[in-house]
This record gives structure tokens, sequence and C-alpha cells, in this order.
């Protein structure tokens, strides 16, 4: 039974249907860190600096964009009461949502940075690290998606509320993530899984018991 | 399944209070009244997917619901759409071909479920919860949208689904013509006062 969910919210996300794929948000990614050398200049020094940081604020605004599709659709068509009433807790359905969101953004975005990281000139060693604190931050990332989709689902201008609401609360895992990179250290990277694990620990909690407040 | 004692508050309305009901397996009951009196309310309470404002609802054995959504990728064709809740519920093999043959449905297969009409889309719900094999179920207005035959044939399913030993709650505000269905008129329970 969970199999089958799981390879359907992985279906639904990754694409096909009129929900728009996982393709946009990761041309929008790169689009931004194209956008930024014609923004500030070609200075190579000045991009291999702070191109890093852009990398992390373009992978956060590239997190918006599948918010709307991620609980919405299933809890207007009435997904989410069938799976409760055959037994599933809201909280285990939103897990694996979690799960699927991640495979179908963060992997992809991970895949895009190294061309993002052209773009922007940065080093070899800096791409490890960018690559490695995505690996660490975007589990946090997409199951603060989860959540937030959940909490502004069936909401009107949801959408825009679901933004406004995932940017201050992925700060930290900006702020280590991205700090991650100009110190080169390992405890960016620490505290980047740290806020993560808290974030994935939280989540499906957070989720489930918004889906079932959206009964009422 | 029985209910005792329940009350439902949306906003700050009771619809209904000291709402008791019991049906036993092999029966059907007719949940009626008209709109607005809160019958998808208390099938929502009886599905335990609303909490009664008062009261509590016992049930044993498996549950299937259809309501006015249905609950399939509306993008995907109505087989595929179909076999994923076949898949969900373990259905058997041949037993999601012979409830589709049953509802109608089985020219339709091919075609993406945003382009069924209301009826097929209603028929194709139909045929999601006949798949799930539950012993109880709760049809919310299952009558909407279908033509004379489609009814008939709703009515023929609860009956037989009865008679084989099932239980159906089905709320409509339309007369429901199956054999030997109690009906509970839901206006009886209202409550005219604000909470």
């Amino acid at each position: 039974m969970i199999w089958a969910i799981f390879r359907r919210d992985l279906a639904l996300l990754l694409g096909g249907g009129r929900r728009g794929g996982a393709l946009l948000p990761i041309l929008f990614f790169l689009a931004v860190a194209m956008l930024y050398p014609f923004a500030v200049g070609p200075d190579a020094q000045l991009l291999a600096r702070t191109g890093g940081g852009v990398v992390w604020v373009a992978a956060l605004l590239a997190a918006i964009l599948p918010l709307d599709r991620l609980i919405e659709p299933d809890l207007e068509l009435g997904f989410f009461d069938q799976w409760a009433l055959r037994g599933l807790a809201e909280e285990a359905t939103c897990a694996i949502r979690i799960l699927a969101h991640w495979l179908s953004f963060a992997v992809p975005l991970m895949l895009a940075a190294p061309l993002a990281a052209g773009l922007l000139g940065l080093s070899g060693g800096q791409l490890l690290t960018l690559e490695l604190g995505l690996l660490a931050g975007t589990p946090g990332l997409a199951a603060l998606g989860v959540a937030v989709a959940a909490v502004t689902a069936g909401l009107r201008g949801g959408a825009a509320l679901a933004g406004l609401l995932i940017l201050p609360l992925s700060v930290p895992l900006l702020i280590f993530g991205a700090g991650s990179l100009s110190t080169g250290g390992e405890g960016g990277l620490a505290l980047t899984a740290a806020a993560s694990l808290v974030l994935v620990a939280a989540a499906p909690f957070a989720a489930g018991a918004a889906i079932r407040a959206a009964r009422e | 399944m029985r209910a005792d004692e329940l009350a439902c508050r949306r906003g700050d309305r009771i619809l209904f209070a000291r709402l008791s009901l019991a049906v036993e397996s092999g029966e059907a009951l007719h949940l009626a009244g008209p709109n607005g009196i809160g019958k998808s309310s208390l099938m929502r309470i009886l599905a335990g997917l609303m909490r009664p404002f008062a009261g509590s609802v016992a049930k044993s054995g498996a549950m299937a619901l259809l309501d006015e959504r249905p609950a399939l990728d509306t993008h995907l064709p109505l087989g595929r759409a179909l076999a994923f809740w076949a898949k969900v519920d373990r259905t058997q093999d041949g037993l999601l071909d012979e409830v589709c043959d049953r509802v109608g449905l089985a020219d339709l297969l091919d075609v993406p479920v945003r382009f069924l009409s209301t009826g097929q889309r209603k028929r194709a719900a139909l045929a999601r919860m006949l798949a799930q094999g539950a012993p109880v179920w709760l049809l919310d207005e299952p009558l909407n949208g279908l033509d004379a035959a489609s009814v008939a044939n709703v009515e023929a399913l609860v009956a037989d689904h009865c008679a084989d030993g099932g239980l159906c709650l089905l709320a409509s505000h339309q007369p429901v013509g199956v054999a030997g269905l109690r009906r509970l008129d839901i206006a009886d329970f209202r409550a005219d006062f604000a909470a």
C-alpha cells in the first residue's frame, strides 16, 4: 500500500499531468544563477566569493515553485480522506510525500548545481562544499515545503502565503548552508544537517495535523 | 455500526443534536433531509474524518466512502487511475474489470478522467469503492448526476451488498428505491439554537 502511494507521489511530482513537472524549478534555479553575473558584472573574484550564497538563495526561491501542487490538489480530490479511511495516518502519507518531494526536487537541483557553479565561476572545492551543503539542507527544505503546503492548502491565496511562510523558516538552512561555503568548514555542514534533521522530524506531524484541521 | 447522541457543529450553528442510530450487517439506512441539514457532516463523522461536537460512534469493519470527490487522478486514463486504488486496496485481479463492467465503464478505461462527464465520474468513483471490497459502505449522495438507468443500477448494487451481509449508509435528498431500506430523517434532530 505504502509503496503504491510512494510511486504515485513520485510520478505526480516528477512530471506529467497537469501539475507541471520537476523541470520548472530547476530551470528557474539555473536562470537565477545565470542572471546574477549580468547584474553584478563579470568580475571573476567577486563572483567566486559571492556565487555560493547566490546558489543557496536560488535554491530557496526554486523551492517555492512546487509548493502549491504538493498537498492541495490531493486534498481537494479527496485522496487524503480515502487514505485516512484505510487506516493510514496523515503523518505517514505526509512522510511519504516528503521523501517523494525530496527525490523530485532536491536530487535534480543537486544535479544542476555544477552547472550553476560553472556559470558563477566557483572552484572545485567550493562546488564540493556546496553539494554537501545541499545534500544536508535539502531534506529539511523538502520537509518544510510539505508542512507549509499542508498548512496553506485550501486557503485563498495559499500559494503566495506559502512562499512567504517558507522563506523565513528556511533561514537557518540558508545561514548554515551558505556559511559553510565561506568558512569552508565542516561545522557549517554539520549545523545545516542538524537544522535539516529537526525539520524532517517535525514536519510530518505538523503537516498531518494541518490536514486533519482542514477537514473541520 | 452505531452512533449515540451525536451532535454536529459547523461554525457557530448546531446542525443536529441527540442523533442516535444503529445499523447491523445486511441492513441499509437512508439518511434523508434537504440540502444543508448535515447529511454530509454526519457521513464524515461516521467515517471518522470529523469529530462530533458531542456523542460517540462505534463501528467495526473496513469502511468505503463515496462522496462528491472521486479521488481519481484527473490527468490519468480511467483504467490507470482505478489501478492505483486497486494496488492500494490489494484488489484481486479481475475484480476491477468485473466492477467496471457492472457500472458500465468498460468502454471508458482509456479516457482521461478529466474528460469524463459528471455521471461518468460518479460511476468511476463507484467502481473505486466497489473494488475496495469493504463491508461497510458510506454513500454520500450517490445518485447525484446519474441517469435513470444508473440510479437503478446503484439501487441494485446496494440491495446486493446488503443481501451479501454488507452494511450501507446512504445519504440522499432524493427518494431511494431499495427494498427494506430504513429511513432516518435528519430534520427530526435539528437543533434550532446557536451554540
